[in-house]
């Protein structure tokens, strides 16, 4: 197929449109035997026209789906150490120290040095565990917020809201992300612990006052575990954190090992 | 210009003629899916193929006791790098059907891999995603739908903001899009669209893409323009999807080739085109149109066609919508150059697929049926004689390019001026030689046009001999009446 020079300086050149001729139809034009009718014509979603892009839209994305599955290959750096707050989890690649990094060093509240997966959780768990206003507002108003972004629902209580979440959202009964706060001030050593092994006691059902925290490790009951974390909770001030820095769970048995 | 991800428009490695083989079946395949209207089957996407080793260790299956192994490690081993290796073994074993089926009946084992997605550990976090990713992506039913304990975590963590991890939960999400409506009907009330819509404004392109990934299946579904759609115009997806588009040396090929296929599977669905018109839909699409033609001029890439056709629906069904109708200002496509890249990409799909062909011809006729502004670009840019040389590829082909020369030629005497003398009367004469009825029916009324504002023509017609190719359709009933009366045109000159 043959263009002509001059249509790819056009392409390249000012938009615009030249001077239309003028148009002037005769009746007979048309006109029966002939039923030519110049007019713009659509096509909807499954109209056989579409088959053959169709066809190859699909092929391509056989090809990309295939490429996703296999793990990727990531190049290796120098061991080196995440300089977050108290954390001293080694990498050796950077995507890997990224997602730890966003994971446990990005959404953290700066009160109780839990983190969460995103902005809109850190938000909501502020505004409801560390805010004395938000009580004391609540008594009188709806303010617990619903969790589904673009949801734009308020509730009494913590209890609601997660009625809400569960029947109008269809989200899991024990939703890791939304566990009511007990009643008492920021989280002390002892309260941590407790709240801990509640949730790690817990079957699923909600047991009410289990931390709303990221680190669940509770998926399912560990008690060779919890008797070693009461022991040192008494112990150990609130600001130091091992391991991972956002929270107070004592994740890792081998850095606690290391920092005696 | 392009910010060229080739990577993923490449296919894994092979021998070209088996690859070739290969992709024909696969092609068969995907034809008759669609003509079943089963196009949008996980069974296709995922295409049998895939029995590849990864990394030269073939993924072995696991037994029950094996797999609670390596969960129990992975939960509560001492060692982090230990954890984490157990995971990786069970995502391997996972790879296979048998081993998939052996975990989702094993009690606690979704529990347990959920627990690991949302623990702090990032890595085992990763890990255990890929695991449920694996699952996702499995043709069983049963399999794929122990993974709907997860969504809400998934959907949760497009809100994060680690890309690898986004990027893995939005192709899971994809999967399960594509599973059932079982699975839609629990993903939309969990807020995948809210999710999605504050996912977009990533700054990252593997983010992205995979979005758009997710998306276009969601959009693709049978009952997406009721059900899905709506509340896709309600967000803020369009904005965001025509962002992505708009050309520029930030458009990366293989981001525009997902939200441009979103956007077909939105205007295709008739659900509230107006809006996209008002968001400037149709300036962004025509723009883009002439990035990819000057795209096309410039590489030899393949994958542009990728994006050439979803560009050319949405700008075609787009200009039939009655907000286009009336005339004048931003919601008019006027600029002649969407004409020029029109023939640019007609000259390549002529030589890279032939097969969009049609499709490209259709924009033409939408653009050029009620503007004899296009009629004149046509005419003005020389474009006449290109368009005949696409009358031999097929008689689709030719219906369409005789349908946009009727445009032309029906308004008026102006216009029929340019098309005789000309290459265009020795080209019908080939036409109306046609077997297929179509073709020569459409031929017959561009004839009468042609008599009717060049009467001169008539006499050019006689010399050629187009009486006696004419009486080869006396007979035909679709034909003769038409025939007829062009004969007793011609005679009575």
């Amino acid at each position: 197929m043959q263009l002509p020079p001059a249509l790819r300086s056009r392409l390249v050149g000012a938009p615009g449109a030249a001077e239309p001729l003028p148009v002037e139809r005769d009746p007979a034009a048309g006109a029966p035997p002939f039923h030519f009718a110049a007019r713009r014509v659509r096509f909807p979603r499954d109209h056989e026209f579409f088959e053959d892009g169709d066809v190859q839209r699909h092929l391509y994305l056989q090809d990309v789906l295939t490429q996703v599955t296999e793990a990727p290959e990531r190049p290796r750096v120098p061991e080196f150490t995440c300089q977050g707050a108290g954390c001293c989890q080694v990498f050796d690649t950077l995507e890997d120290y990224e997602h730890h990094y966003h994971t446990l060093h990005r959404n953290v509240c700066s009160f109780c040095r839990r983190a969460f997966p995103s902005v809109h959780l850190l938000d909501t768990h502020i505004l409801e565990w560390h805010d004395s206003l938000f009580q004391i507002l609540s008594e009188r108003q709806d303010m617990y917020q619903c969790l589904v972004e673009g949801c734009t629902e308020k509730f009494k209580t913590g209890k609601d809201r997660k009625d809400h979440l569960v029947r109008r959202h269809l989200y899991p009964a024990d939703f890791r992300f939304d566990k009511p706060k007990k009643s008492r001030g920021p989280a002390t050593p002892v309260a941590t612990v407790q709240v801990l092994a509640e949730a790690l006691g817990d079957d699923g059902e909600q047991s009410g006052g289990d931390a709303m925290e990221v680190c669940s490790e509770h998926a399912g009951p560990l008690p060779e575990r919890v008797g070693e974390r009461r022991t040192y909770s008494h112990r150990i001030p609130s600001t130091i954190c091992f391991g991972q820095g956002a929270s107070r769970g004592f994740k890792s048995t081998k850095k606690r090992k290391e920092h005696r | 210009m392009w910010s060229g991800r080739q990577g993923r428009l490449r296919p894994v490695g092979c021998v070209v003629e088996e690859l070739r083989c290969r992709r024909r079946e696969r092609e068969a395949a995907l034809r008759k899916a669609r003509r079943e209207q089963q196009l949008v089957s996980k069974r296709l996407l995922r295409d049998d193929v895939l029995e590849e080793v990864e990394g030269g260790c073939v993924a072995k299956i696991l037994g029950e006791a094996e797999i609670q192994q390596f969960l129990r490690l992975a939960q509560r081993g001492t060692e982090e790098k230990e954890r984490e290796r157990a995971l990786v073994s069970l995502r391997r074993g996972l790879q296979h059907p048998e081993t998939q089926q052996t975990f989702i009946w094993l009690e606690g084992s979704i529990r347990t891999l959920v627990g690991l997605l949302t623990s702090s550990q990032a890595l085992l976090q990763l890990e255990a995603a890929r695991c449920l990713h694996e699952l996702s992506h499995s043709e069983q039913s049963a399999v794929a739908e122990a993974c709907l304990p997860a969504t809400s975590y998934l959907l949760t963590y497009l809100s994060g903001h680690s890309s690898d991890f986004i990027e893995l939960c939005l192709y899971t999400l994809g999967n399960l899009i594509v599973e059932s409506e079982a699975v839609r009907r629990q993903l939309l009330p969990q807020g995948i669209v809210p999710a999605l819509a504050a996912c977009i404004q990533s700054p990252h392109l593997t983010v992205l893409e995979a979005l758009g990934y997710a998306l276009s299946q969601l959009l693709q579904a049978k009952e997406a323009p009721e059900m899905i759609i709506p509340s896709v115009l309600g967000s803020t997806l369009p904005q965001h999807i025509l962002r992505l588009l708009q050309p520029g040396p930030k458009l990366n090929l293989g981001v525009a080739v997902e939200f441009a296929w979103c956007l077909h599977y939105i205007i295709c669905s008739q659900v509230n085109n107006a809006l996209l018109i008002y968001h400037g839909g149709l300036s962004t699409l025509g723009l883009l149109l002439l990035d990819v033609a000057g795209a096309v001029q410039r590489t030899e890439d393949a994958g542009l066609e990728l994006l050439a056709c979803p560009v050319l629906r949405c700008l075609s069904n787009l200009l039939t919508e009655a907000a286009v109708e009336v005339g004048g200002g931003p919601n008019q496509l006027e600029d002649e150059r969407v004409v020029a890249a029109l023939f640019i990409l007609l000259q390549f799909f002529l030589q890279k697929q032939p097969s969009l062909l049609p499709e490209g011809l259709w924009l033409l006729n939408n653009l050029t049926a009620n503007s004899s502004s296009f009629c004149t670009s046509l005419l003005s840019m020389d474009l006449i004689e290109p368009l005949l040389q696409l009358l031999p590829v097929s008689n689709v082909v030719s219906v369409l390019v005789l349908t946009v020369l009727c445009n032309v030629a029906e308004k008026g005497p102006a216009y029929c001026q340019h098309l005789w003398p000309g290459p265009l009367l020795p080209c019908l004469m080939g036409t109306l030689a046609s077997s297929d009825t179509e073709v020569v029916g459409q031929s017959l009324e561009l004839l009468q046009l042609l008599f009717l504002y060049r009467p001169e023509a008539v006499e050019a017609f006689l010399q050629q001999s187009g009486l006696q190719v004419l009486e080869q359709h006396q007979e035909e009933a679709q034909l003769q009446d038409r025939v007829r009366a062009l004969q007793k045109t011609a005679l009575h000159r």
